[in-house]
């Protein structure tokens, strides 16, 4: 029988028959892939609690993302609406509990693909900012759903510097109100998710002014559409800012105020009180503001980044191994692509980023509980280095994410383009968290703002840090490396590390100290050195990067095999940026010409080496093909079958073909004569 | 307009007219260019909404809509030169894809190439005035740069005086080809030709897919839209599957093989000829590169002057973030390289119409190297303008997710250039082939010429693949002549370093194949640095034809910038081969972000000059006003999205939860 009179049962045969070039991938795993994928997981019982979830949210229909890549915006928008109001009747269903196991595990299986992300923040902000009657008011109705709130602070004309913002929310106390206001085009809010089309109400970022006098900005609660019959109430211009590259579920918004009165109870009081006389007290300590963005970039980290990043590898690598292209040898059968030297030099170091990506997560958020911990004693000593590697990591991780995304992407050559792939939206996706939670380049800034400082501690003689102590270690000036395999050993790679990321603070520093010191004013110094400053302060997230992964890597002798396998991925992981980065360890000639050809040659039989191992490296992180929703990376490897299958669901290829009709029938029935 | 901006242009310290001028090759072309877009802009059939809010099915019917009247408006208009016909083109669709594209732009000009006299009698002016319109289906669903690998069959049958053409695997179904899900009633099939029981190899056929009276597909022929893609939502690009299709005899292509009707096979002359339609339309993905490069440019660089951010010094009102320093590191380098482009854009067309007629001739002596030569400036400026509309995209923050932005679809629409007609590694391989043997050609004693006649030198310069103290070449880092000369040497230099390479694993191992794919890696670093060293070269020799004094000070700060700043973002290779010290480096470092300084007054005029008008840009941070706020509101406003003020899904999801407060 010809192929194609068998894909009606195709269906039922996908993931029985594993495509035979996949299969044989897998035939000889190096190490126990469930042992790695419990260590990925956070152990056993996490991998345990994983499956269930999966088993109870895959097996729901509801969540089908079946046909997603065919939706409109508008339909993808409703999904998302309905899926979160079901999820949140089904875990009531299922006795899962808010802190539960389960909740973990959430984002990675629904993929992200739900509404009311920013009525989260709402929800969270009420509860940090809030005072007890704020909150016992305001927070069961939210987590009811009740009402729909947003958190609407970025503006049409401002973004990363909030003293910028122009809402304002003036006290009347005639009538203990406060009244806010738009007051230009410029100051509309601009962005929120949950605003366009959702919210009933929102949180306005607003500056408070009190007889005349500005006092910063505040948080205002403020209802936006009624709850009857949810049209805009009156002064409030609210709607979708339209189309935009991914996220086409979220119905981001704009919000304009005018004259909007709110009684004086919806100022969130927690840290900063107006009193009816009109008189402004502030307690406590608004560092905790802080923390708590600190918290959204730790868990944006694992959340949108590194799970991102991870699928795409998945994608791209299984991929690889399915598509054969071109003869290696004349006469043999085509290759497949991952055979080829340059496709292993493009996916293998996003593999080995995945993997030296996937620690820094528990690596912040461990950091971040003990800072936690010491400020709830009243010790704030540990913040600015948090917020510091917070900020810095981020914007490596994302950064360095989103451009892997795409190369995966490209990696798969055309079919990379169909969103049939997996792969473009994806990259939507992890794009935007290089400017969400803080711009990159600011926040690489702010990072280097603390190196400095702590560079200026560390000559002063002060002790610093761990994260920065290195600063004030004593470094060898030259590698010492004498053949390749010297490159293989961790403390010559870290050291390298090391020494690059001192030399660059220190340069940035110094240009910085004696540009002062020759007169020109802190902010032109700093202005004119902050190319110096970006790059001192990647180097530095570099470094640290690399070491959350040697020191994770070592921690796994209870598994020499899979260690085995995760020190070549760390090897290769530092190596890539030795040579992507050649030039700064050439600078002061720390790496010379040859030991830099010594990097290159170990890289290349890491490559070899790697290659081996990369389908099951990839399959120990146990994406679902429902998460992976690609019809390039699914487990069975039946790609091409699933890519035509699929396409055949396109609505276009159902729909009548009104173009047809209005435009080239009557050219085409001129043709019937002469042919 | 925004104030902002008119003092941006108030002090600019040239004309951007010249400027123009420049890049449009010509005053006159310019004119023309100018005239053409007006034609269109004041057509009211070419008005429409902003197709960012419609859906794709929407927007393929727009498209072929403004396809067909464009066809017929073009004949009216009298244009008939190429790049006017082009500039009409992509005025009438704003830069963005169309269905008729492979029609135009394959399906034509293979008639014109390879049909013969009576083939085009039979079907050239029906092609021509859209009664039938073709595609050209080569790409499979599992094979696209290996054409041999290619499984459709094409089989001759004697006794009908028929081919047989079938789909025989999965893998073999067409893919991809534009204007074939839902367009096209033709296509040009490449196929495996089987005649006398043995396979002559790749032949293209002419297929009738649907029928010319209903538009369904024909008996035989399973034809659709391969789905949702990252952008050209416009085209239906289609998958093609052919059970025992038979078209007649004549519906081969016949021009150079033929299939006689006892089914005897007839061997073409030369194969060389396609050479040259490769070598066009590589070339014409630089000319895009360019262009997008450019456009994107504009849109950051003139938004960046608009928008105003924190505080640089304190006290003071919010600067525009044009004035932050790395905001102008991460715009001007790619200011500098879209003019580099554009400059090697420009060369690419005038050494391809100059050839042509030699090759036309027969004398196909230049056409290697031109080949070698697109294919790596191909994949060089493709890799970094995509890389670069990113960048733009990003230095705008949060409004450059919207499309408003215009930005994504500046990346959609051209990011797959770095796949199709040629994928990028592939390429960048072709030329490191070219390059290996030129090399070796060299090492025998025999010079080369052209683009890679530095190889000749390398026998005296004593280039080692293992870095030995040469001299640095550099004594002037202001000099632009002593930095091509780097530029150069450093190329050289990784040519020698791969091409030792692939000899030692040959060595090795013995085996030539296996030893240049473990080489790969650095082959494909050799023909970026060739290509690196051309661009800069290239941009170099731009110079002395600008005459205009305040012009030529401009772009030869542009021009010294981007080689500067192309030396401090590859220092490991320069260092490493001892063309640069360490202190040297510095000194480059530093000189960039002083230039900086210096092109920042400029920048906006630099943008003018590509003389993008509103409509091309199809930006509202781009506008050429500056009024970006105020048009943003006015954009959202229009999406559909906002056509109620109450969402369906409200009455279905979320009343049922509401409680009165």
């Amino acid at each position: 029988m010809a192929w194609w009179n068998t894909h009606r049962d195709f269906k039922n045969s996908i993931n029985k028959d594993i495509n035979p070039d996949l299969a044989s991938e897998r035939k000889f795993p190096p190490f126990n892939v469930e042992k790695l994928t419990n260590l990925l997981d956070g152990g056993i019982e996490n991998t345990r609690v994983r499956r269930r979830v999966e088993a109870a949210i895959h097996s729901d229909p509801v969540f089908s993302r079946e046909n997603q890549y065919f939706l409109s915006s508008s339909e993808r928008y409703e999904r998302g609406i309905q899926k979160s109001i079901h999820l949140k009747k089904k875990m009531v269903q299922l006795g899962w509990m808010k802190d539960g196991p389960e909740i973990q595990w959430l984002n990675r299986v629904l993929a992200g693909d739900i509404g009311f992300n920013v009525h989260a923040v709402f929800v969270n902000c009420i509860l940090e900012l809030g005072t007890d009657e704020q909150i016992a008011k305001w927070i069961p109705l939210a987590q009811n759903y009740n009402i729909i709130g947003t958190y609407a602070q970025t503006e049409l004309g401002h973004g990363t510097y909030l003293r910028g913002l122009e809402t304002t929310a003036t006290f009347d106390m005639s009538t203990q109100e406060f009244v806010i206001n738009t007051p230009k085009v410029s100051a509309m809010k601009w962005w929120p998710g949950d605003l366009g089309r959702s919210a009933t109400h929102a949180l306005v970022l607003a500056q408070l002014y009190i007889k005349g006098k500005n006092y910063g900005m505040h948080p205002f609660l403020v209802q936006i559409r009624s709850l009857h019959n949810h049209s805009p109430l009156p002064g409030i211009t609210v709607g979708d800012i339209g189309p935009k590259m991914g996220f086409e579920h979220i119905d981001n918004g704009y919000l304009i105020l005018r004259n909007i009165r709110i009684p004086l109870q919806n100022m969130l009081s927690r840290y900063s009180q107006v009193l009816p006389d009109g008189r402004y007290v502030k307690q406590g300590s608004e560092k905790i503001n802080y923390f708590s963005m600190i918290l959204v970039r730790v868990s944006m980290i694992d959340n949108a980044v590194v799970n991102t990043l991870t699928k795409a590898c998945v994608i791209a690598i299984r991929y690889s191994v399915v598509r054969r292209q071109s003869e290696l040898k004349p006469g043999d059968t085509e290759a497949k692509i991952l055979d080829y030297q340059t496709q292993q030099g493009k996916l293998l170091p996003q593999l080995a980023a995945v993997y030296a990506f996937h620690f820094i997560g528990p690596y912040l958020h461990d950091f971040y509980n003990r800072v936690h911990h010491e400020i709830k004693s009243g010790n704030f000593q540990s913040l600015p280095e948090l917020h510091a590697l917070a900020a810095g990591l981020k914007a490596l991780l994302t950064e360095y994410s989103s451009a892997g995304v795409e190369v995966c992407r490209r990696a798969c050559g055309g079919h990379g383009y169909s969103m049939l792939s997996g792969l473009p939206s994806l990259y939507s996706y992890v794009l935007a968290a290089c400017t969400y939670e803080g711009e990159n380049t600011v926040l690489y800034l702010q990072t280097a703002r603390y190196l400095v400082k702590c560079f200026a501690s560390g000559q002063s003689g002060q002790s610093l840090p761990q994260s920065v102590a290195y600063l004030t270690s004593e470094l060898s000036r030259r590698c010492q490396a004498r053949d390749r395999s010297d490159f293989l050993r961790t403390e010559i790679y870290l050291d390298a590390f090391k020494h690059r990321a001192c030399r660059l603070i220190r340069g940035a520093a110094t240009k910085l100290q004696a540009m002062v010191q020759s007169g020109v004013k802190q902010y032109e110094a700093w202005n004119s050195s902050s190319v110096e400053l970006l790059e001192a302060s990647m180097a530095h997230c570099q470094y640290i990067v690399v070491k959350v992964f040697v020191d994770a890597v070592e921690k796994l002798d209870s598994d020499p095999a899979i260690q085995k396998s995760l020190k070549h991925l760390c090897h290769l992981f530092a190596l890539h940026w030795i040579r992507t980065n050649a030039g700064s360890f050439l600078h002061d000639e720390y790496i010379s010409g040859n030991q830099l050809d010594m990097v290159t040659a170990s890289y290349l039989d890491l490559l070899l080496l790697l290659r081996k191992e990369a389908v099951i490296l990839v399959d120990a992180f146990d994406y679902t093909d429902e998460q992976l929703n690609s019809a390039l990376g699914s487990y069975d490897g039946q790609v091409y079958q699933r890519l035509f299958e699929w396409a055949q669901k396109a609505p276009v290829n159902h729909q009548v073909n009104s173009a047809y009709e209005n435009y080239m029938k009557p050219l085409f029935h001129s043709a019937l004569s002469k042919l | 307009m925004n104030p902002d901006l008119r003092r941006e242009r108030e002090r600019a310290s040239f004309n951007p007219e010249f400027l123009t001028y420049i890049v449009d090759r010509g005053a006159e072309r310019t004119r023309r260019r100018r005239e053409i877009e007006s034609l269109v802009l004041n057509d009211p059939d070419f008005q429409h909404e902003d197709v960012n809010f419609l859906s794709r099915s929407e927007r393929y019917e727009l498209a072929v809509k403004k396809s067909s009247q464009m066809v017929m408006k073009i004949r009216e208009h009298g244009i008939s030169d190429p790049e006017e016909i082009y500039w009409f083109k992509s005025f009438v669709h704003r830069g963005r894809p169309e269905p008729l594209d492979l029609h135009l732009g394959m399906f034509l000009p293979t008639l014109l190439s390879q049909a013969t006299p009576e083939q085009q009698d039979q079907l050239f002016m029906s092609a021509w005035n859209l009664e039938i319109i073709g595609t050209y289906a080569q790409t499979e669903i599992g094979h696209g740069t290996h054409l041999r690998g290619l499984e459709t069959t094409s089989t001759y049958d004697p006794s009908t005086q028929e081919f047989i053409l079938n789909s025989p695997t999965v893998t073999s179904i067409k893919w991809w080809p534009g204007g074939l899900g839902k367009t096209a009633n033709h296509a040009v099939v490449l196929a495996q030709l089987y005649t006398q029981g043995q396979c002559k190899g790749l032949h293209a056929f002419i297929v009738p897919v649907r029928h010319l009276s209903t538009h369904e597909p024909l008996s035989g022929v399973i034809v659709g839209d391969i789905g949702p893609k990252f952008g050209f939502d416009e085209i239906d690009n289609g998958f093609l599957k052919l059970d025992n299709v038979r078209i007649p005899r004549e519906n081969m292509l016949m021009k150079y093989a033929k299939v006689e009707a006892d089914g005897t096979y007839v061997k073409p002359l030369s194969d060389k000829l396609t050479y040259g339609t490769m070598v066009f339309i590589r070339s014409h993905i630089v000319v895009e590169s360019a262009r997008f490069l450019s456009k994107a440019c504009t849109i950051a660089i003139r938004y960046s002057a608009v928008r105003h951010q924190s505080e640089l010094k304190p006290g003071e009102p919010e600067p525009q973030i044009l004035d932050y320093q790395t905001q102008q590191y991460k715009l001007f380098p790619l200011l500098a390289t879209a003019y580099a482009f554009h400059f090697v854009a420009a060369y690419m067309t005038e050494t391809y119409h100059r050839i042509t007629g030699d090759i036309n001739q027969g004398n196909l002596s230049e056409l290697p190297e031109l080949h070698a030569l697109s294919a790596g400036l191909k994949a060089f400026t493709s890799w970094t303008t995509s890389s670069g509309i990113e960048e733009c995209r990003m230095a705008c923050g949060g409004h450059g997710y919207s499309y408003c932005s215009g930005i994504p679809n500046l990346y959609v629409t051209f990011t797959p250039a770095c796949t199709y007609e040629g994928e990028n590694t592939v390429m960048m391989l072709q030329t490191a082939r070219f390059l290996l043997k030129s090399y070796t050609q060299v090492s025998s004693g025999k010079p080369v010429g052209g683009m890679v006649s530095y190889l000749n030198d390398v026998p005296q310069q004593r280039i080692h693949s293992q870095a030995v103290a040469a001299r640095p070449t550099v004594t002037d880092i202001n000099d632009l002549n002593s930095l091509v000369e780097v530029y150069k040497l450093r190329a050289a230099w990784l040519v020698v370093t791969a091409a030792k390479n692939v000899q030692a694993e040959l060595n090795r191992r013995k085996d030539k194949d296996d030893a240049w794919n473990r080489s790969s890696v650095d082959l494909v670093r050799a023909s970026e640095a060739h290509c690196h060293y051309v661009v800069v070269k290239l941009f170099t020799a731009k110079l002395s034809e600008i005459s205009d004094a305040a012009v030529n000070r401009v772009v030869g700060n542009l021009c010294l910038f981007y080689a500067l700043h192309g030396i401090t973002k590859n220092t490991g290779d320069f260092l490493q081969a001892n063309l640069l010290t360490s202190p040297q480096i510095s000194q480059m470092q530093q000189r960039v972000k002083d230039l900086l300084a210096v092109i920042r007054p400029d920048a906006v005029a630099l943008v003018d000059a590509f003389d993008y008008s509103d409509a091309q840009l199809g930006s509202v941070l781009g506008r050429y006003d500056g009024n970006v706020y105020e048009n943003m509101f006015e954009w959202a406003k229009k999406s559909p999205l906002n056509k109620t003020q109450v969402h369906e899904s409200f009455h279905k999801y979320l009343k049922p939860l509401q409680a009165k407060l």
